[in-house]
């Protein structure tokens, strides 16, 4: 019965949406208000649809109904309770459900917070995500529908996949999906400018917030996705340029480049065509990636679903979006040249640099990633592109962006004297080289020319991001008041800022000083790495609620102190018969002590020899805590004052403007 | 500068900019690119030696062999032939005999020494690559003199 009405949830939403795209583009052709006013209320009823199927969903899982058939192949009746909870998006059907609700979602946040926007703009805008979401809705349901029915009914579910039973997994995918489907925001907001033809100041300080917010989430979602795949894939890796990694990459640096131009419009009414280019790029590259995640023609972890027809569907979908928008764009872009002076050396310039070292970026991630299929698809062959190709040209084009941080705040808009710059950069500059130069000595790690180049960056970025602080508190006589009035713009901007310094050092400090070593022990022996002795102490059988594991034990030494005792287990999953590694780690800020059981040697060696992964890393943390503060900076920025009042004001000069 | 130099100067920036980027990147491609061989191609064709490649089989059961510390040594085969293949690391969890298993590295006096093994999470995936080569002009995945290796050596 319920799983009926979810199904039935879905196919009315449909209808909604579908409402909710031609309603209010009649509306705004005929420039009728009623018309219009369609658009929000058909987009929260959408929301309460799909939310409740969502819930009829969850619901089957809860109760353990196997006749859904999604839900026999993606649970088990062992399965504790929170992963069963979650485990609506451990595959594919689910997954797009989710980001459906998503989709929905944010539609209906745009109704209730833009009530004070032009209202051909917001019924342009929703019109945009109904149609998204007729696409959607069609795809779930005509592909992958998660409510189709099992007979005869299964006994049991065939059980979660085990790599998915982690606590990273409860959060990981909403939030990523929070943050791709985020970006359709943008992009509706660009294409309603495309078709009102206005696309000015207040445009862009509508479409900030949105944006930024939208990007937060996605920070959060890949740096969660890294953390989780560290713990849980048991080779102590945290990124691995794997196709889907990719995906949500490159419109993470779209996005970010995306965040900066929006300034430039909004402050400087510049480079208006371009942002509109990069709000559709943005929403391009998800649909990119829900194409390459979904269509199953990746080799990767993540591609579960290997259906063509859905790959097909979804490329379609993709075509035709993407066709229309750029058309619209082709057509309608050239009236948004602006004829304003534009100065390289000023915050504008400075601020196309970061967007073209970002959108190269993306470039490049881009050309790895589809490459190997279209050589695929030509019958050329069959090649990989590995890590380190994406290290060797990703490094080179992401450094000069971190030197271009530094100056974001020193250098102001419209035009700047370099010696004053100068006057302001000097002294941070003098102490990145300094303490770059002395930081891996003072950590105890061997010189490293790279290491050294990276640690400057990171603290020339960290510095410059402090400083900005200082000056604005030193500025007032006050220094309280100085700091409370600061506005939270300025404070986003920093932490985000100061966030992608501590996220440089990480990864230069744990790229170039990991020590790892795969090492064969047998009870009471140890391994010794940068100083500290592993010491094995054997395994012990042990149960879990729906699975067995071998319990290994590890003591960590230094200098003949106890530092951690460390628990890696080896777990058979009972309804699979899947083995997992579950990995040990101590961590601090300075380093990560990482310990996985690899294999049993020999399942007859009486000796109980095993192999084992024994990592230290230092810093590692450095890199998500880098991520995490710059979403924190992203949620500091999108809240700013400045966006809701500026709105009444927006609304109000602009239906003055619309009188006259 | 006039405005005209400017936006010039700032389009040569952007071109050169891409010319960078296209530079580290076909370099990086030709250095990084790994084809996808089977057993039957590396013994048919002759690879060069020390070319890096990416090689796709079924690990023949019964031919898992342990060495000193980590050491491992195993045949790999698909329908037609088999490669002797040196490991010196930890296999995957779901490295078993009898089951597709992708490695990559290069070959070194008629062995094929592997620096990773990969085994993908699921008891009947087949990496796509690999059952792509599996599958013969019929279109079916019959691999009959493989399974009567298979039979002969379990």
């Amino acid at each position: 019965m319920i799983p009926e009405l979810g199904h039935f949830a879905l196919i009315a939403a449909l209808v909604v949406a579908i409402l909710q795209a031609a309603v209010p583009a009649l509306g705004v052709v005929r420039r009728d208000r009623r018309l219009m006013a369609v658009a929000g209320s058909a987009a929260q009823t959408q929301f309460a649809l799909i939310f409740a199927a969502y819930l009829c969903l969850s619901y089957a899982f809860v109760t353990r109904d196997w006749s859904v058939a999604y839900v026999a192949a993606n649970s088990h009746s062992d399965l504790p309770l929170v992963y069963r909870a979650t485990a609506v998006w451990g595959a594919h059907e689910g997954s797009m459900l989710l980001w459906m609700l998503m989709l929905s979602g944010w539609s209906a946040a745009v109704s209730v917070f833009n009530r004070r926007l032009p209202p051909d703009l917001v019924a342009t805008a929703l019109a945009v995500l109904g149609a998204l979401s007729i696409g959607f809705l069609l795809f779930i349901l005509l592909t992958s529908n998660p409510f189709d029915l099992n007979f005869p009914v299964p006994e049991d579910g065939r059980d979660l996949n085990p790599l998915l039973q982690d606590p990273g997994f409860v959060i990981h995918p909403p939030m990523l999906y929070m943050g791709y489907v985020g970006f359709s925001v943008a992009f509706a907001f660009a294409i309603a400018a495309l078709i009102s033809g206005r696309l000015d100041a207040a445009w862009a300080r509508w479409t900030r917030p949105w944006t930024t917010t939208a990007w937060l989430f996605l920070t959060c979602g890949i740096t969660l996705g890294s953390w989780w795949a560290y713990n849980e894939l048991g080779w102590g890796g945290w990124w691995f340029w794997d196709p889907v990694e990719n995906a949500s990459f490159m419109p993470w640096l779209v996005g970010t480049a995306l965040i900066h131009s929006l300034a430039v419009t909004e402050k400087r009414d510049q480079m208006k065509a371009w942002t509109v280019l990069l709000a559709i790029l943005a929403f391009a590259l998800s649909l990119l990636g829900t194409f390459l995640v979904r269509s199953g023609v990746l080799v990767s972890v993540h591609a579960f679903a290997t259906d063509p027809a859905r790959g097909v569907f979804i490329l379609t979908f993709l075509a035709i979006v993407l066709g229309i928008a750029f058309t619209l764009y082709a057509w309608r872009a050239p009236k948004f040249v602006s004829q304003a002076d534009f100065a390289l050396f000023s915050r504008e310039g400075l601020l196309l640099l970061n967007n073209v070292f970002l959108v190269v970026a993306a470039t490049a991630v881009l050309l790895g990633t589809l490459y190997p299929l279209v050589i695929d698809a030509l019958n050329a062959g069959k090649v990989s592109v590995g890590p380190p190709y994406f290290n060797a040209v990703f490094i080179p084009l992401t450094a000069p962006l971190a030197v271009l941080v530094g100056f974001a705040s020193a250098v102001g808009w419209k035009r700047a004297k370099a010696r004053e710059v100068w006057k302001r950069m000097r002294a941070p500059a003098a102490i990145a080289v300094v303490l770059g130069l002395a930081l891996p000595w003072l950590l105890g790690h061997p010189t490293k020319l790279v290491a050294i180049a990276g640690g400057m960056l990171a603290l020339w970025v960290i510095v410059t991001a402090l400083q900005e602080i200082v000056r604005r508190v030193r500025a007032r006589r006050d220094r309280l008041q100085g700091l409370t009035q600061i506005p939270r713009a300025v404070w986003g901007m920093t932490i985000a800022h100061l966030g992608l310094g501590v996220w440089v050092l990480g990864i230069s400090f744990v790229s170039l000083y990991s020590v790892e070593k795969d090492v064969r022990l047998g009870p009471g022996q140890a391994a010794t790495l940068s100083g500290y002795d592993f010491l094995f102490q054997g395994t012990e059988p042990r149960r879990g609620p729906n699975y067995d594991a071998d319990h290994g034990t590890v003591e960590v030494r230094r200098d003949g102190r106890t530092v951690a005792t460390l628990t890696p287990e080896k777990r058979l999953y009972h309804a699979t018969g899947q083995l997992m590694t579950e990995s040990s780690v101590d961590h601090n800020a300075l380093r990560d002590l990482y310990v996985a059981l690899g294999e049993p040697i020999d399942k007859n060696n009486a000796a109980g020899d095993w192999a084992l992964r024994v990592y230290y890393k230092p810093m590692m943390r450095l890199v998500w805590w880098g991520g995490f503060i710059m979403a924190f900076g992203g949620l500091v920025a999108a809240s700013d004052r400045r966006y809701r009042l500026a709105k009444l004001r927006e609304a109000a000069t602009s239906g003055a403007e619309a009188a006259a | 500068m006039t405005k005209r130099q400017k936006r010039m100067v700032a389009v040569a920036a952007l071109v050169a900019g891409l010319a960078l980027a296209a530079v580290f990147g076909f370099t990086a491609f030709r250095k990084n690119m790994m084809y996808f061989y089977t057993p039957t191609d590396i013994v048919e064709h002759k690879v060069a030696e020390h070319a890096r490649l990416r090689l796709g089989g079924l690990v023949t059961v019964g031919s898992l062999k342990r060495g000193e510390g980590l050491n491992v040594e195993f045949t790999l085969a698909d329908c037609e032939k088999s490669l002797p293949v040196r490991y010196d690391g930890i296999l995957p969890d779901l490295f078993r005999e009898g089951q597709g298993i992708v490695a990559t590295g290069q070959m070194k006096d008629g062995t094929f020494v592997a620096d990773e093994v990969l085994a993908k999470h699921d008891e009947n995936y087949m990496p796509p690559d690999l059952a792509k080569s599996l599958v013969t002009a019929d279109g079916k995945h019959s691999c009959a003199p493989f399974k009567s290796v298979m039979r002969a050596a379990g």
